[in-house]
Order: structure tokens, then C-alpha cells, then sequence
């Protein structure tokens, strides 16, 4: 307990219209450790995270950093005591070069003037020390994600931070990337600074962390030592019942192709081929999951088929109609519902509320229109219906989704898609960055569809686990075009999956034609 | 000909000089992030009081201090507006020089009684024009760059010492971060509010110097609506160059020489209406240009960094 560098004690956090964010949570942080902060979507993770930061002040319970009392008011008197953040949202100015960025706030001077050539060597200083590639003159804008996110860490470090937070650090990073991530984390750790790491992903946590705090509805379970818990056991816990980590899939009969994609092919603006003649089907009362590392042109395949951006050659019919050069409403109409990667951005309009996102794709339709007017009861009632069925948490249908968790923002999508009588869905990343408990429903909905509703399913997703699970065909998607296929997903393992995904292996056309 | 010619382009440096100044005060809030749209109204105040002021105390001085501090006292009062009272800029900005306008008139009614012009009640009082040394002796250039008024200097020297604490000083550094990802500024303690402030009470620096260049300059008293679209005009001076002093200048100086052409060419055959127009089309085929030039940057930045990308990629792959 001596190499305690931080105490948060008996934290409760009750927001003004009454939500209790935070109850009597109690953790603490040993000086170089990485310490991992779990709990699903709502369970105070962030909350607390702010109070530490200062963004938001705690009712009762009290912090204390090397054993000593501190009263944190700010995020500025909260860096001033050695804590540092990196947001999931980076906080950076484009514009600026590395070296701005990183001083920006405790800029070096020299006779009255910003001194950029000391604000260059101190950067360069620290990202040496730790091993980061970046350059301090670079402007942020040129950046790849996972090297601003470095530069966040080097704000951080440059401040003097011995304590980081990262919240959900890997979301945005490839495989790749959060692999140097890790390495860099060790780094720090092994220079005697303590992290807080917020993640959903529970082998990350069990690959670099040494102790875990499980929070579920604003309380805190308890502190546990890695090499005592598993992913099952953290997961048990963070969601207060058993997570059915392998799903209950009833056989079915597959019916007539109802999405069938041939030869296409994409090249993007700068003249990459990301589709490079790609073809599947996908039969009714079925689900086919695509696997492949990010970036192998799965982004470009969803939009293809969605009509948000036009591949360059090669056919997609969706019920036996081409999309060709069809409007985003005519793929639609045809058939085709769609949960987009990101759910923010074309998913929702954040501003808007639960009822106009649902209804937003069938205000329309002559049964919730009476005359020229919106028959108003009927899409009252409606979306009463679908927020009942679907468990979307919020306070009444004309909340803003914005002011949602994600987790329920991507029930509002779901809620939206899986309602709309279309037979053909295209879902990209569903469970992305949302809470176990969630995911799990919006997994069961997706089987449900097929087996109940006779819906065809294509599946793209990074979460191996969900592929594997929800899948009854699988393929492996790699450099634009499909590698490997597999007839039943059942006899995959990720061993198997991997190798493809990583192109050891690749299956001849022949075998595909097979399999396919 | 050739005494025509140096005529212009004198002509064309005394009409950019209060255009200047009018920049100057969008680009410095547009460099921490506002949309400052006020100005029109603060210039016309600011000349006004300058005429006022000095009539008052007897002494050009006082009236370009007098109609400076207004300047600065009106760029206060929005900057309270909006930054404490959170009201939409475009709105605020619209309100107040509309208030502006009918105000300026309404004052110099009570003061003088006249509606028109301050012509005939207040003494008139002119800001010294500098004859600088050794240059006033060049041929040609000597009769275009010397001889301006005290204040066309003072614009110039503002144009730099503006891009010299953007570039140079921990204000500048601020103000621009807050201008791109005011949040970024936030979370590393910086005041949001307070480097806002500075910077509005700057703009009304500057448009408190343009006021007092129009009233005690470019004429020597104040006339009803004299500024005459001129903050406008230096709105999108500062949108030409995004808030670049030095750019947003240039296009001012530009919006000078359309103006300068506008009065030449009446001497000419040409329906006043028209050449009345020449600025502001000019304006508006400025922005589009400029626009057009900038997407296109643009678009070649974002293909040079994917470029970079892919050949990261690449290398990684090969590796």
C-alpha cells in the first residue's frame, strides 16, 4: 500500500436531476501499474474519470494522491498535481504543429515571446525518452490517428503527469497501432507512471493491466488481481449475470440469394483498388459474417452497398434488383436496412429525438400519414412500441439521442432498422464501443431477424468473437476481396480465422468457387 | 498620365486604410473563433465620437483617443453579449449595427441638429498627414507613399505587429487554438472567455482607429452612414484570407483599388450606378475565387496525406 500513488475513497456522484453516477466508489492506483477501469456503458467509468480530472465535483468521498488529501477543481489544478488525460475525443488543434499542441498551456517563453524552438527540443525530449515517432514539427492535421493520439500522451507527460488516464485508448487504433500502443504503455509503466485504462476490450485489459476495478451501476465491485480473473469472471461481473458468450442459433433452411454482390470493384480518390473484385451472396435466413484486420476495404464495402459511396465496377442486387446508380432511398426501398459503422455520423441525427431517428425512414409511408398531415398517434405509438421493445433507456421519445449512452443510441438504429419490414441487413460494426449487456441484445436481434423474419444478414465486424458467434457462413475479407470462406462458421476457430486474416494463408479461387 | 497614375495609386492606399483597419478587427476575432460581424456599427460609432470628442476638448488628439476608447468600450459590450450573455453573434452583430446606423444619426441630431452631417455645427479637426523623410524625396513612389495621413501608417504598422503576436506570442498561440478546437484550450486550463475578450476588446481597437480615420481623415467630419459597407467589406477581406493579417490585407488593399477605380471612373462616361457596383461584385467575385482556390488546397492536402498514409502501409506490409 506504500507505492499508493492515488486513493479515490468513497466517491458518490449524484447529478443534478438525480442520477446517482457514482456511489461510494472506492479504488486506488499503485505507482506503475496499469490499472484497468471496466464497466458497461453507464456504469460511472467516465464520471469518475472526470471527477479525478476535475471536469465535475463529487458530493461525498475524497481523493487522495500520495496519500495526501487533495481538493481537485479543475482540470488545470488537476494537472498541476501530476494527473493527466487523454480523452477518447482527441483534444487537439489540427493547425498547430506537434510541438504547440503539446506546450499549449504552459508554453516555454523567452523574452516575453512564445519560444518554438524550446517547445520543439522539450517535445522531441519526451517523445525520444519514451520511444514515440513522432515528429515535433509536423503539423497535427498530417497525422495518422494513432500519432495524434501520442501527441496527446505527450501533453500529458510534458505537464508532468505520473498518473494518465485513457479512456477506451484502442477504439480508434488498428491492430498495429495499439501493439506499439502497448509497448509504449509498458514504457511508461516501467518509468514509474501509473495508467488508468478504460477499455470495453476485455483481452486488452487481461493482456496488459495487473489489477482491474469493475464498476456496474455507479458502485464499485471491487478491485481484483488479473492473474486471478479471466475474461468470463470480469465480464460476469461487470454485467451481473452470465454473458452467453457463445450465442443460441436454431438451425434454419437458407432460402434464395437475396443479396448478391459480383466482381466489384472499388478504387478510391487516390487511385487504391480497396475492392479488388470482390463476390458473395447471401441467402434468406441467414447470416454471413465478414472477418478481416480493419482497413481491408470492409469500410468501402458497406458503403458500396449502401449507396453512400458508388463502386467503380461490378454488380450489387439487393432482392434480384440492381442498386446501379440508384438514390440511398431506392436501395433502401428495395429492401435493404442498414446499422452503419458509425453510428454518430450517419447513423443518427444526434440533435434530434428517439422518435424523428425513428422515424425517419418511414415518415412516408401512407399508414403514419393521415391526409397530408402526420398521423401523429399512430407515430407516438409506434415509437412507444419500439423503445418498450428494444429497452431503450431514455426519458421520453423526444429526447435528444445525442443526450443518450451509446449503447442506446445504437438501440435507437436498431430499433429503427430492425422494424422497418426490409429483409436484407447490412450490419457494420454493430456492438462497436457499447456495453456487454447491450451488445448481447442487439446480437440476439440479429439472429432473430434471420430465424423469425427469414432476413438475410451480412455481417462485418473487427470483434472476432461476434463474427464467430453470430455467423453460419463465414468470410475472410483481405486487401478488397475475400480470401477465405468457410461453409459453417461453427468449425472455425480464430486460430483458423487469423491466419487467413493476416494472409497466411489464402484459399485458391477454386476452393472459394467451393465454398462459396 | 503619368501624374494620374501616382494620383491613383495614392488615392488607392488613403481608401484602403480604413478597409484596413476594418479587417484587422474581423481577423483578430475570426483568429479566436468568432464571427465578428460588428464592424460596420463600431466603425460608424467610433467616427462619430471622434468628431464629438474632438470638438469637445479642442484637440484632434483627444478625439482619436476619445474615438478609439469608444471603439473599444462598444467591442466590450458585445463581447459581454456574447460571451457572458451567450447571445448568437450573427445576431448580436446584426442588432447592433442597425442600432448603429439609426444611433449615430439620432446623437448627432441631438448635438448639432443636423441629420446629414456634423459639417456646419462641430469645428473640424484632421489627423496630421506625415511627409516621411528620404522617401518623399523619390521620384513618383515619393508622391504615392509619403504624405498619408498619421493613421494610414499606423494601419500598416498594424498589420504586422497583428501578425507578429498571432505568430510570435503565447496570446497568438491561444487565440489560435481556441479559434480551431476551443475545447483542446480548455482542457489544457485556458480560458476560453478571457482570450475572447482580449480579443474582441482588440477589434474595437481597430475599428475604433477606422472610425476616426473616416471622421478626421478621409473626410474631416461625420456624415450619416459614412462608413458605407466598409466593415462589411473587411468581413470578407478577413473571410478571403481566413483571418490572415497579412492576406486579409492584401485583399483589402485590393477592395481600395476597386474602390479608388469606382471614383476615377466617374470622371468618365460611366453610369455612376455601375461604377458604384465595381467594389462590391469585385467582393463577390473575390470570395467565390478564393473559395474555389482553397477547396482545391484542400483537396490535394487530404490526397497528399492519404498518399503518405498508403505508403506507410505499404512499407509496414512489406515489412
Amino acid at each position: 500500500m506504500e507505492n499508493e500513488v492515488l486513493r479515490m475513497q468513497g466517491i458518490t456522484k449524484i447529478y443534478s436531476n438525480g442520477f446517482v453516477a457514482n456511489k461510494d466508489v472506492t479504488f486506488g492506483v499503485e505507482k506503475g501499474e496499469i490499472h484497468a477501469l471496466v464497466g458497461e456503458n453507464g456504469a460511472g467509468k467516465t464520471t469518475l474519470m472526470k471527477i479525478l480530472f476535475g471536469m465535475e465535483r463529487h458530493e461525498e468521498g475524497s481523493i487522495l494522491i500520495n496519500g495526501e488529501e487533495v481538493h481537485i477543481t479543475s482540470p488545470l489544478d488537476s494537472i498541476a498535481k501530476g494527473i493527466g488525460m487523454v480523452h477518447q475525443h482527441f483534444m487537439l488543434v489540427p493547425s498547430l504543429t506537434v510541438a504547440e499542441n503539446v506546450v499549449l498551456g504552459v508554453e516555454p517563453m523567452s523574452n516575453g515571446l512564445f519560444d518554438f524552438d524550446a517547445a520543439v527540443k522539450e517535445t522531441q525530449r519526451i517523445a525520444d525518452k519514451y520511444n514515440f515517432d513522432v515528429d515535433a514539427k509536423t503539423r497535427v492535421r498530417d497525422l495518422s490517428v494513432g500519432q495524434m493520439q501520442k501527441v496527446e500522451i505527450l501533453k500529458a507527460l510534458v505537464k508532468g503527469a505520473k498518473i494518465l488516464i485513457m479512456d477506451e485508448p484502442t477504439a480508434v487504433l488498428t491492430p498495429q497501432e495499439t501493439r506499439e500502443l502497448f509497448e509504449q504503455l509498458q514504457i511508461l509503466k516501467e518509468d514509474g507512471h501509473s495508467i488508468i485504462f478504460i477499455s470495453h476490450k476485455l483481452e486488452e485489459v487481461m493482456e496488459i493491466c495487473s489489477r482491474v476495478t469493475v464498476l456496474r451501476h455507479g458502485r464499485c465491485l471491487g478491485t481484483y488481481d488479473i492473474r486471478d480473473m479471466t475474461e468470463a469472471k470480469i465480464s460476469r461481473l461487470m454485467v451481473g449475470r452470465d454473458v452467453v458468450l457463445k450465442m443460441d442459433k436454431p438451425q434454419h433452411d437458407r432460402g434464395e440469394v437475396v443479396l448478391d454482390l459480383d466482381n466489384i470493384i472499388k478504387i478510391n480518390t487516390i487511385g487504391k483498388r480497396v475492392l479488388n473484385g470482390l463476390s458473395l451472396k447471401v441467402r434468406k435466413g441467414e447470416i454471413v459474417g465478414i472477418a478481416g484486420v480493419e482497413g481491408n476495404g470492409q469500410s468501402e464495402l458497406a458503403s458500396a452497398i449502401c449507396g453512400l459511396d458508388r463502386h467503380t465496377a461490378g454488380t450489387i442486387k439487393i432482392n434480384g434488383v440492381d442498386i446501379g446508380d440508384k438514390a440511398i432511398k431506392e436501395i433502401r426501398d428495395l429492401g435493404l436496412a442498414v446499422i452503419s459503422e458509425d453510428r454518430m455520423v450517419d447513423g443518427v441525427a444526434a440533435d434530434r429525438s428517439v422518435r424523428e431517428n425513428i422515424m425517419s425512414d418511414r415518415f412516408d409511408k401512407p399508414e403514419f400519414k393521415k391526409g397530408i398531415f402526420m398521423d401523429n398517434k399512430r407515430i407516438n405509438q409506434m415509437v412507444d412500441e419500439c423503445i418498450q421493445e428494444f429497452e431503450i433507456a431514455c426519458d421520453d421519445r423526444d429526447q435528444p439521442v445525442r443526450m443518450l449512452s451509446g449503447g442506446n443510441i445504437q438501440k435507437v438504429v436498431v430499433a429503427r432498422e430492425f422494424t422497418s419490414g426490409r429483409n436484407v441487413v447490412l450490419a457494420c460494426q454493430p456492438t462497436r464501443g457499447i456495453d456487454v449487456g447491450t451488445a448481447e441484445m442487439i446480437r440476439k436481434y440479429i439472429i432473430k431477424m434471420t430465424r423469425e423474419k427469414d432476413a438475410a444478414v451480412l455481417l462485418i465486424s473487427a470483434d472476432l468473437n461476434e463474427v464467430l458467434e453470430c455467423s453460419d457462413r463465414l468470410l475472410v475479407m483481405r486487401y478488397g476481396k475475400i480470401v477465405g470462406a468457410f461453409n459453417d462458421a461453427k468449425e472455425v476457430t480464430e486460430d483458423i480465422l487469423g491466419e487467413y486474416m493476416l494472409g497466411i494463408k489464402t484459399m485458391s479461387d477454386e476452393e472459394l468457387e467451393a465454398a462459396l | 498620365m503619368l501624374t494620374w497614375i501616382t494620383d491613383f495609386l495614392y488615392s488607392v492606399i488613403k481608401l484602403s486604410a480604413p478597409i484596413v483597419f476594418a479587417t484587422l478587427a474581423c481577423d483578430i476575432s475570426r483568429q479566436a473563433g468568432v464571427y465578428n460581424m460588428s464592424a460596420e456599427g463600431n466603425m460608424l460609432i467610433s467616427a462619430l465620437a471622434s468628431v464629438v470628442i474632438a470638438g469637445m476638448f479642442n484637440s484632434v488628439w483627444a478625439g482619436l483617443i476619445g474615438g478609439v476608447a469608444v471603439g473599444v468600450l462598444m467591442a466590450a459590450i458585445i463581447a459581454y453579449a456574447h460571451l457572458i450573455g451567450k447571445t448568437n453573434m450573427y445576431l448580436t452583430g446584426l442588432a447592433f449595427n442597425t442600432a448603429a446606423t439609426g444611433g449615430t444619426v439620432f446623437v448627432m441630431f441631438m448635438l448639432c441638429g443636423e441629420k446629414t452631417s456634423t459639417n456646419a455645427a462641430i469645428r473640424s479637426y484632421t489627423i496630421p498627414q506625415i511627409q516621411i523623410p528620404i522617401i518623399d524625396k523619390i521620384p513618383v513612389l515619393g508622391k504615392i507613399l509619403s504624405g498619408h495621413y498619421l493613421l494610414t501608417y499606423v494601419a500598416l504598422i498594424s498589420v504586422i505587429l497583428v501578425w507578429f503576436m498571432l505568430k510570435r506570442t503565447r496570446l497568438g498561440l491561444r487565440m489560435r487554438s481556441i479559434a480551431e478546437n476551443p475545447q483542446a484550450a480548455e482542457s489544457v486550463g485556458i480560458s476560453v472567455v478571457k482570450v475572447r475578450y482580449i480579443s474582441f476588446l482588440l477589434s474595437g481597437l481597430f475599428a475604433g482607429l477606422g472610425g476616426a480615420y473616416m471622421s478626421m481623415a478621409y473626410v474631416s467630419f461625420f456624415s450619416r452612414g459614412m462608413v458605407a459597407g466598409r466593415g462589411w467589406i473587411g468581413v470578407s477581406a478577413m473571410n478571403i484570407a481566413n483571418g490572415a493579417p497579412i492576406g486579409s490585407s492584401i485583399a483589402a488593399l485590393f477592395f481600395g483599388f476597386t474602390d479608388t477605380l469606382s471614383v476615377s471612373l466617374q470622371a468618365f462616361n460611366i453610369p455612376i450606378q455601375f461604377v458604384n457596383m465595381i467594389p462590391y461584385v469585385a467582393t463577390i467575385l473575390a470570395l467565390v475565387i478564393m473559395n474555389i482556390v482553397r477547396i482545391r488546397r484542400e483537396k490535394a492536402r487530404e490526397k497528399a496525406r492519404l498518399a503518405k498514409m498508403q505508403e506507410k502501409e505499404g512499407s509496414a506490409v512489406a515489412h
